[in-house]
């Protein structure tokens, strides 16, 4: 009796330490897997995902790096990481300065994958977000300097939606224009095309991941304009004219051109501007 | 241990005398075909142009038709929290399917290519009469497969696929080799010098995943003939997971002849090795 009850305890000695060693061990390897997960997962800037990748977190949970979309690129832009490589292990991705995305309008790489992580939602790939194109340098972008160029904007798959042409006024010369790349992000893809056409030796324009590139107003934030469009109405009373003490015959005018005379007619009309209602005639006349 | 007595000698001596060299080698060439075919077809595409499979062993494309999923990524997949297409699902349905017909651990002696590295190692292991400084419990790999799942939970990616070395040999061989090779020689090196048999048996999560499938695998090994085991032991030498064997090769009537454990990975060897035919593959239900 006595030795079976020593037997018992024994035993449930025995079952005791082997289930906390266990535990003990799974805790030490969820830990340490945990941390390392932490680290392993920051994507670089400059790699870029698929087209219907929306969210790096989800890409991750959904992704089972079996590379088909790297095989059914028909211009072999992505490839899959592998050990060494800061990218997420075994996923795809691509380098836009090296090869980027060629856009294919049957979207082969979102088809091939077979775990829904490129979203098969994406049948147009212009609606895809692999990116957003900046212009991240300014001081070495020639079309700044006052010298013509345009390759980005003649390679865009989207030129003029994505990629347009703004004409400015050149300070340098004083007389001549500047004709710059704009990116649009509300129609900019981020396949790259851009900063794998830049003749720089190192891109002027780059793709960027969405959550670097773009900013985000506080959520609180109304403007006023488009309150008072969405009302049809301003929605505070307005304000009453500001009262300046100032000389005779001279008024304080809006849009930061100091004391000036009043028109004629002396209406306060917010038409009535020194300037011409086109931005970019105003920016050609330059410096007053 | 058993193994330290007969590790000078080589396993399977009289099986070859008895049977033939071809014939004790059967099951093991069959594997080694088996494991370096399943690799060749993955090769052939990318190598000659002609695809027959696309993709790696985690996800893959047979004849533009047969997508199949490995299960263990899929249900990290799952885990991780991501809604999976119904192409991938099925695939792991499929590939499930399979291994419960012919055995969990098929998977691990007769598709993975690490087996062929970590056999080697116990190869080398046994020549050089090398004793293993460390051991590590049987249990390590169910500890080392429960936290990653749970922290595949919390997290909420694939946390294991960032380092399993199983699917990155395997992604590495069919895509761009990166480091994989590294962490493959150490792997080699631990298991032939440090701690024996360490990664297969004692650590891989993969293999501890299809242990469990194992357990409810159709086609096993017996020991039918067991009143012929002159007790020579070699089968003992060659198992990868010889706990398996013991309960099987206990001259009583009334114990099951049948191979149960989900560890035992139908390689076959034991049947190689053994000069008196003891042993046999058939279903989990064979009676003496």
């Amino acid at each position: 009796m006595n030795s079976s009850t020593d037997k018992t305890l024994q035993s449930r000695r025995r079952f005791l330490e082997n289930i906390s060693r266990a535990a003990g061990g799974a805790a030490l390897y969820g830990i340490g897997l945990g941390l390392y997960s932490r680290q392993a997962t920051s994507l670089p800037s400059q790699s870029i995902r698929p087209p219907g990748v929306v969210n790096e977190s989800d890409f991750l949970s959904a992704c089972v790096r079996c590379g088909l979309c790297v095989r059914d690129c028909p211009y072999d832009t992505l490839k899959l990481s592998s050990l060494g490589d800061d990218v997420a292990l075994g996923t795809p991705y691509f380098d836009a300065r090296k090869i980027p995305c060629e856009m294919c309008e049957d979207v082969p790489c979102v088809k091939a994958c077979p775990t829904g992580a490129l979203d098969p939602a994406l049948d147009n790939i212009d609606d895809a977000r692999m990116g957003l194109a900046v212009l991240i340098d300014q001081e070495a972008c020639i079309a700044f300097q006052g010298l013509r160029c345009e390759v980005c904007f003649n390679v865009c798959p989207l030129a003029n939606k994505a990629i347009s042409l703004n004409r400015t006024h050149n300070k340098r010369t004083g007389k001549h224009a500047l004709i710059v790349p704009v990116v649009h992000s509300d129609a900019c893809t981020g396949c790259g095309k851009c900063e794998h056409a830049c003749i720089l030796e190192e891109a002027a324009i780059k793709i960027l991941p969405i959550r670097l590139a773009k900013g985000e107003l506080g959520h609180h934030y109304r403007l006023g304009w488009q309150e008072k469009q969405k009302a049809g109405e301003s929605l505070v009373t307005p304000d009453t004219p500001h009262q300046y003490n100032l000389p005779e015959g001279t008024s304080y005018d809006y849009e930061g051109e100091g004391l000036i005379s009043p028109p004629e007619n002396n209406s306060r009309d917010i038409n009535d501007t020194p300037f011409t209602k086109s931005a970019i005639d105003r920016l050609n006349e330059g410096v007053k | 241990m058993s193994v330290s007595t007969t590790s000078l000698k080589v396993p399977g001596l009289e099986a070859v005398q008895k049977k033939g060299w071809l014939h004790a080698h059967k099951w093991l060439l069959l594997r080694r075909f088996s494991q370096l075919s399943i690799l060749s077809v993955f090769l052939i595409g990318p190598i000659f142009g002609t695809w027959i499979v696309k993709g790696n062993m985690s996800s893959s494309l047979t004849l533009n038709v047969l997508s199949l999923t490995d299960p263990f990524v899929f249900l990290q997949s799952v885990l991780s929290g991501h809604v999976v297409e119904t192409t991938a699902v099925v695939g792991a349905l499929i590939v499930f399917g399979f291994y419960v017909i012919v055995g969990g651990r098929v998977y691990c002696s007769w598709v993975c290519p690490i087996n062929i590295v970590t056999d080697t190692a116990d190869w080398f292991y046994r020549k050089l009469n090398i004793k293993s400084p460390v051991h590590f419990s049987k249990n390590n790999r169910y500890a080392l497969l429960a936290a990653i799942l749970v922290v595949t939970v919390i997290s909420g990616i694939m946390v294991w696929e960032l380092v399993n070395p199983v699917t990155m040999l395997q992604r590495e061989l069919v895509f761009t080799m990166g480091f994989s090779w590294a962490v493959i020689l150490a792997i080699f090196i631990v298991d032939a010098f440090i701690s024996r048999r360490a990664w297969c048996g004692r650590f891989c999560p993969m293999g501890a995943f299809y242990s469990l499938l194992g357990r409810l695998s159709f086609i096993r090994v017996n020991a039918l003939n067991r009143e012929a085991c002159n007790d020579c032991m070699d089968c003992y030498v060659v198992c990868p997971e010889p706990q398996v064997i013991k309960p099987v090769l206990k001259k009583t009537d009334n114990l099951n002849p049948v191979i149960l454990a989900g560890n035992c990975t139908n390689c076959a060897r034991c049947i190689d090795v053994c000069s008196e035919d003891v042993f046999s593959l058939g279903t989990r239900t064979a009676k003496l």
